[in-house]
């Protein structure tokens, strides 16, 4: 699988060791990859690249992942693309939140590369669907 | 006034033989009672009917002053006919007067066309039919005419007794007028007779005259409404009157016979009325020379008196039952007044004391061989009440004028003094005359005693109520500070909560790196690794795992006591949950090599539960119970009891089990039955918590048999439907 094929995979977490990690792993695994470490950065990756799939951690510094994905839904050229919330927050209603703000699917850290790649695909799959 | 029976003559009892006896008999009579004429023409008359047979006659006078003929005596007609006879001498041609002046007896025969003038035949009592009438002539015969007449029911002539009877009374008459008018003595009786019937008939009380054996002689008007009646009148009354006859007969034979003086009460009846008339009969016997003896009755009506009496002693019946209720009254009045406490005096309108009970008598009386002093006291009690009740003599008016005051007495036998309240009410009657004043005096002692403990008690009161309010005052403080400090707990625990949260939060993320680094070099990512190197990172794995397995029980926790735990209720089969929980340890079962065996109760009824949490507490009972057990097997029954309609699922192991004491500890957080820094057993010391934790929440609990050596048995029991 060719780096130039993969479909664009748009990492944004702020913790470095993450957002490598699972870029790394993404990379690995056969996708292109794009990074972000805040909500800005997310927004502006998003409307210059048109990824496939956006992997959005919530705890972000400035303005954090739900409005992020907020703005993204409200945006016709950003609207279709899926977005894959990652938290550390297992309290109830963070997945509920996730999916107000327009989160299409949610993974709750601490999630394996392993598994982080299996659900980048099933969103995919799913998309390419409709 | 009828004449029932003639009268009895005196002197029937004697007949003699020859006519000189029977002469002289008469002429004997005529001397006892010469001064009688009636007397003397009624016993000629007799005489005549004896000795010559005529039954019927009349003896006839003039009276020259009032120019008439009238009636003397009479025998065979009713005497009251002879009384009113008076025939007019005007008319010297008129038979009878002049039968006056013929020298010998004049026959009147019946019928019309005898005498003088074809005149009629006069009428006179004697009734229809021939009569004679012979003058009276005196021995010197002065020309003018007869001195009266002997009128004779006999048309048969003269015969010789006759006219020597017609000689003897002529003469007699003749003796008597030579001493006066005849006539005139005998009006002069008419009248007092006359005005005696007057009398008698006045008297509104029946009189009755009757003989000794009850025959009626004379009876007034009255009486006669009860005894007289005639042919024509009805027969009820006639029935009435003959009763009354009766009645009164009777009684006045008794009477006669027993008592002659004494009343006697007759009921009788009123002829018109037909009601009952109640008499009093008083009789007495009368001697009449010539009636010989009767009996004089006077009836007193006392039927109204009876009435009267009858109404007199039921008013009297009345009025002893009303006076015994008075006194009853009147006695209950005294015991209520003596069992007053409070001294009561009733005095009169001038001041004086009518009425006092006994507590009363202890204040205005002297106690006998009581100190001197207390005649003093009793004086000055009496001038303080006196002046007390003036006030409301003389002065307020009106029926409700009551007037109260103050009155400073003092005990007659011990001189201490007693203020009384005096109440003082009028009594009225009901023209609004003032008749009694009643006082009533109440004891102040007591009253001012007890507002003086009141007064106290209101002190010590105000004193507690004082003490109550610092209390009170003190205790919100108390209450303040708790609800405060209960407020920082709250916040504290918040904080903890929210502390907790972030730590597992903060723990997380680099537990994410070092699981996904680690996982990535197992991976091969970074090319192949050495044996030695990848078991080390398989520790590193293991361990980071672990550190997570306690980060989530510590998350689990926090939220359960957060209340933050979300319940997601749905149907479920329990049944299902046991190869769930296998599948999800296969891994740790696998490596026990234990034998599980898995018991179902295909008849167990669907529960709604949380799915999730039932499944978690039973795997977290399967890896205790696995990871406690080195050899033997571990049983998971699932279990329906219908009498709770309970669903249990019991984990029994062979294990090393639980000594009793521990049974509760151990569902402590962070407790193991050895929870020494060198144990034996890995584990947080958590699971058992957040299990009896989430099976409270589902409504439903955790038991454990167990005991040391002896495995233990851990049963969840949820019931039919969780509370939401």
């Amino acid at each position: 699988m060719s780096a130039e094929q993969g479909p664009l995979i748009l990492v944004v977490d702020d913790y470095e060791d993450a957002r490598e990690m699972y870029a790394e792993y993404l990379r690995f695994c056969g996708f292109r990859v794009a990074e972000a470490r805040t909500g800005n950065e997310a927004l502006e990756q998003a409307f210059a690249l048109s990824p496939d799939l956006i992997l959005m951690d919530l705890s972000l510094p400035g303005m954090d992942g739900w409005e992020a994905t907020r703005q993204l839904k409200a945006n016709a050229r950003t609207r279709h693309i899926p977005v894959v919330a990652l938290t550390g927050h297992a309290l109830a209603g963070a997945s509920e939140g996730a999916r107000k703000a327009g989160c299409d699917s949610f993974v709750t850290k601490p999630c394996l590369p392993d598994d982080l790649v299996v659900e980048v695909r099933r969103m995919l799959e799913q998309t390419k669907e409709v | 006034m009828a004449t029932v029976q003639p009268a009895r003559s005196l002197s029937r009892a004697k007949v003699s033989p020859s006519a000189e006896a029977a002469r002289l008999e008469l002429l004997e009579y005529y001397l006892l009672h010469h001064e009688d004429l009636a007397r003397c023409a009624h016993a000629s008359l007799e005489w005549l009917a004896r000795h010559a047979g005529v039954k019927r006659s009349m003896c006839l006078v003039v009276d020259g002053d009032g120019g008439v003929l009238m009636g003397m005596a009479g025998y065979g007609v009713p005497s009251e006919e002879v009384e009113l006879f008076a025939w007019p001498l005007s008319d010297a041609r008129d038979p009878i007067v002049a039968a006056l002046s013929a020298s010998s007896p004049v026959l009147f025969r019946a019928g019309r066309g005898n005498g003088h003038a074809g005149r009629p035949t006069p009428v006179t009592p004697l009734g229809a039919g021939p009569f004679t009438a012979v003058p009276l002539r005196g021995v010197r015969d002065t020309g003018q005419g007869a001195l009266g007449l002997l009128l004779l029911r006999s048309g048969s002539g003269v015969s010789s007794e006759i006219s020597w009877l017609a000689i003897v009374l002529g003469q007699k008459l003749d003796q008597l007028r030579g001493r006066g008018s005849i006539a005139g003595e005998v009006r002069k009786l008419r009248r007092e007779r006359s005005l005696l019937f007057t009398i008698i008939n006045a008297v509104t009380d029946p009189i009755l005259l009757t003989d000794t054996e009850g025959r009626l002689i004379v009876a007034n008007a009255r009486a006669e409404r009860l005894f007289a009646s005639s042919e024509e009148e009805s027969e009820g009354r006639r029935r009435a009157v003959e009763l009354n006859n009766m009645l009164f007969s009777a009684a006045l034979s008794r009477t006669a016979v027993e008592r002659p003086a004494e009343a006697r009460e007759l009921l009788l009846v009123d002829p018109s009325e037909g009601s009952d008339l109640l008499f009093e009969v008083l009789s007495s016997t009368v001697e009449d020379p010539r009636e010989g003896t009767g009996v004089v009755s006077v009836l007193r009506n006392i039927t109204d008196l009876r009435r009267a009496t009858e109404q007199i002693e039921e008013n009297y019946q009345r009025l002893r039952v009303l006076e015994a209720a008075a006194r009853t009254e009147r006695d209950r009045l005294n015991l209520i007044i003596d069992s007053v406490a409070d001294p009561i005096i009733v005095t009169d309108p001038m001041g004086e004391t009518i009425l006092m009970n006994a507590p009363a008598e202890e204040l205005f009386t002297v106690p006998p061989d009581a100190p001197e002093s207390a005649e003093r006291n009793v004086q000055a009690n009496d001038a303080h009440f006196s002046s007390f009740i003036s006030g409301l003599l003389l002065g307020e008016t009106g029926p409700g004028a009551v007037r109260r005051g103050e009155i400073g007495l003092a005990s007659p036998s011990t001189s201490e003094p007693i203020p009384v309240e005096a109440i003082a009410g009028k009594v009225l009657t009901e023209t609004g005359e003032l008749t009694a004043v009643v006082t009533i005096l109440h004891d102040r002692r007591e009253a001012l005693e007890r507002a003086r403990l009141y007064e106290q008690l209101k002190l010590a009161s105000e004193e507690l109520q004082a003490r109550v309010q610092a209390a009170t005052a003190e205790l919100a403080t108390q209450n303040e500070l708790l609800r405060r400090q209960a407020i920082e707990l709250e916040q504290a625990s918040r904080l903890k909560s929210q502390f907790l949260a972030n730590m597992s939060h903060e723990f997380r993320t680099p537990l994410n790196a070092i699981l996904g680094y680690t996982h990535m070099l197992l991976q091969g990512v970074a090319g192949d690794l050495l044996p030695a190197v990848k078991r080390q990172l398989q520790r590193i794995d293991s361990n980071a795992r672990h550190l997570l397995t306690i980060i989530n029980e510590i998350l689990d926790i926090t939220r359960i006591e957060a209340g933050k735990m979300p319940i997601q209720l749905s149907e479920f089969n329990v049944n299902e949950i046991v190869p769930e929980v296998m599948a999800e340890l296969e891994a740790v079962i696998a490596r026990s090599k234990l034998t599980i065996t898995p018991k179902l109760a295909p008849g167990a009824p669907l529960v709604r539960s949380d799915r999730q949490k039932v499944k978690q507490i039973v795997v977290n009972l399967l890896s205790n119970a696995l990871k406690f057990t080195h050899q033997g097997g571990i049983e998971i029954a699932v279990q329906f009891d219908p009498e709770a309609q309970t669903v249990s699922i019991a984990v029994t192991d062979t294990g090393i089990g639980i000594a009793p004491e521990h049974h509760e500890r151990i569902f402590e957080d962070f407790r193991q039955v050895d929870d020494s820094p060198s144990r034996q057993y890995g584990g947080t010391g958590l699971g058992l918590a957040i299990s009896r934790r989430l099976a409270t929440a589902l409504g439903g609990r955790i038991t454990l048999r167990s005991s040391l050596g002896q495995g233990s048995t851990f049963t969840l029991t949820i019931p039919p439907e969780a509370p939401r």
